[in-house]
């Protein structure tokens, strides 16, 4: 294990800072040696720039990877996109010379030499198996008693034999990472699925990635819970921003909360939502505002 | 031989070559019946495992774009079949013949110019600030010499040409 650089992303960073901060509170509380990435780029996203150019996207890849390497830390992610893009790529560096070489005939143009001796970690991954979830719970100030809808999103356990981290039909790890919290992560119908953003299929048809949304948020609302946590921004925008424009196109209201796990993490660990962007998530968190506020008043 | 049939006959080897694992397949239907697209969208991801390498029809297919790579139909598929990885494929052998979305494009010219998919705004540049962060986050917004690296590789790789071919 090494010391960590955090790859920030696009959505996070120019979107949601309050993910971007709640993360560097989270990681300072819980005594993680993790410094910033200057000068990384865009991953690039798996679904539209992978879907362009595989060269593109792994030299690209490869350059914010090389950024780490040149301070000798492995990487952090807290989106599942940037997750799919830098550990396939990170191994396709690793496995297969061709693309290496491939890689730096383009890095050596910028004076950059990719050399493979880093990894690239997910921030919930990380977490479960670096601290584990006993750990975690001995650093919470304040217990969480909310009913929370996990969604794991795609990109951090599939495609299973890459990601190692075990089947993807039942996976138990981030719910755990969330009962640690104090909090009940409760079951519901097509837990797994999908958001409905990934592949570039939200950029250029919203209408159909809304209705994969909706299908998803129709069984959470079902299940009662107090709010829905994610492990990447774009599930985040996905089912947070999702929930105002099905409204517009569908006049369906949902009115369900959405946190980042670092958000939700960061209250436990006794930070004020003001602190964690959670108001400033989106418009419906307010509702989340409130339950807390009355959970301090009890 | 024209021109046109040169690369017509280059495409059909290439479209062959990216789908070669596709020739596998029973068409047991696994992967339609996993995949979250295929119950709200025309996507039938059985039908074009099954036609992934006969003709170049597939390349105008717009279920091609329906496709969010969420990978059930690869992690279920029982002849376990690169489903998705042949789908990418086959999608950026369509860019290259010119298919893009306006909204992909889009996209793209944003990493084109910002290095960013989404690049920040004013509205979260001042967010960042309420909250207590710098205006710029330690990115390429931040760092112009590494927006300059992030350009270099974009022409490097070619990137820069094939989002501008055709442009409308």
């Amino acid at each position: 294990m090494k010391e960590l650089s955090l790859f920030l992303g696009c959505l996070v960073p120019n979107r949601y800072p309050g993910i971007e901060l709640a993360t560097k509170l989270c990681l300072a509380k819980l005594d993680i040696d993790c410094t910033d990435l200057a000068g990384a780029s865009c991953c690039p996203a798996p679904g539209v720039f992978r879907s362009f150019d595989r060269t593109t996207w792994l030299t690209l890849a490869s350059r914010n990877i090389v950024l780490s390497e040149q301070m000798n830390r492995d990487m952090l992610t807290i989106c599942n996109g940037c997750f799919s893009t830098l550990a396939d790529a990170n191994r396709s560096i690793k496995e297969d010379k061709d693309s290496k070489e491939d890689v730096n005939r383009h890095l050596e143009k910028i004076g950059k030499e990719i050399k493979g001796d880093i990894d690239v970690r997910h921030i919930i991954e990380y977490l479960y198996e670096e601290y584990g979830p006993e750990k975690i719970s001995s650093y919470v100030e304040r217990q969480l008693d909310i009913r929370v809808a996990v969604h794991y999103g795609c990109h951090l356990i599939k495609p299973t034999k890459e990601r190692g981290l075990g089947n993807f039909e039942r996976p138990g790890f981030f719910d755990e990472l969330v009962t640690a919290l104090g909090a009940t992560s409760v079951e519901y119908p097509d837990k797994m699925a999908c958001c409905g953003a990934g592949g570039g299929v939200r950029s250029s048809m919203k209408d159909k990635s809304l209705k994969m949304t909706e299908a998803k948020l129709s069984r959470i609302k079902e299940a009662e819970v107090d709010c829905i946590v994610n492990s990447c921004p774009f599930c985040h925008m996905q089912l947070g921003e999702g929930q105002s424009e099905i409204k517009e196109q569908m006049q369906i209201e949902y009115d369900i909360p959405v946190l980042h796990y670092t958000q939700l993490l960061g209250l436990a660990l006794g930070f004020p939502a003001e602190m964690l962007g959670i108001d400033t998530n989106i418009e419906k968190n307010r509702k989340f505002m409130d339950i807390l506020d009355a959970g301090m008043e009890c | 031989m024209t021109d046109k049939n040169t690369g017509e006959t280059e495409t059909m080897e290439r479209i062959q070559n990216a789908s070669i694992d596709a020739l596998r397949c029973i068409q047991c239907g696994v992967c339609s019946g996993s995949c979250p697209s295929g119950r709200h969208t025309t996507l039938n991801i059985r039908k074009l495992v099954k036609i992934a390498g006969k003709n170049t029809d597939i390349l105008n297919n717009k279920e091609l774009w329906m496709c969010t790579t969420c990978y059930n139909c690869q992690e279920r598929c029982p002849r376990d079949i690169g489903i998705v990885d042949i789908l990418l494929d086959i999608r950026a052998i369509s860019v290259q013949n010119g298919n893009i979305h306006p909204e992909h494009r889009i996209v793209c010219e944003m990493l084109l110019e910002y290095g960013h998919a989404v690049p920040i705004n004013e509205h979260t540049r001042a967010n960042r600030v309420n909250i207590g962060l710098e205006e710029l986050p330690e990115t390429v917004h931040k760092y112009e010499d590494g927006l300059e690296e992030v350009k270099s590789l974009l022409a490097s790789c070619g990137f820069r040409k094939l989002i501008e071919q055709n442009e409308s």
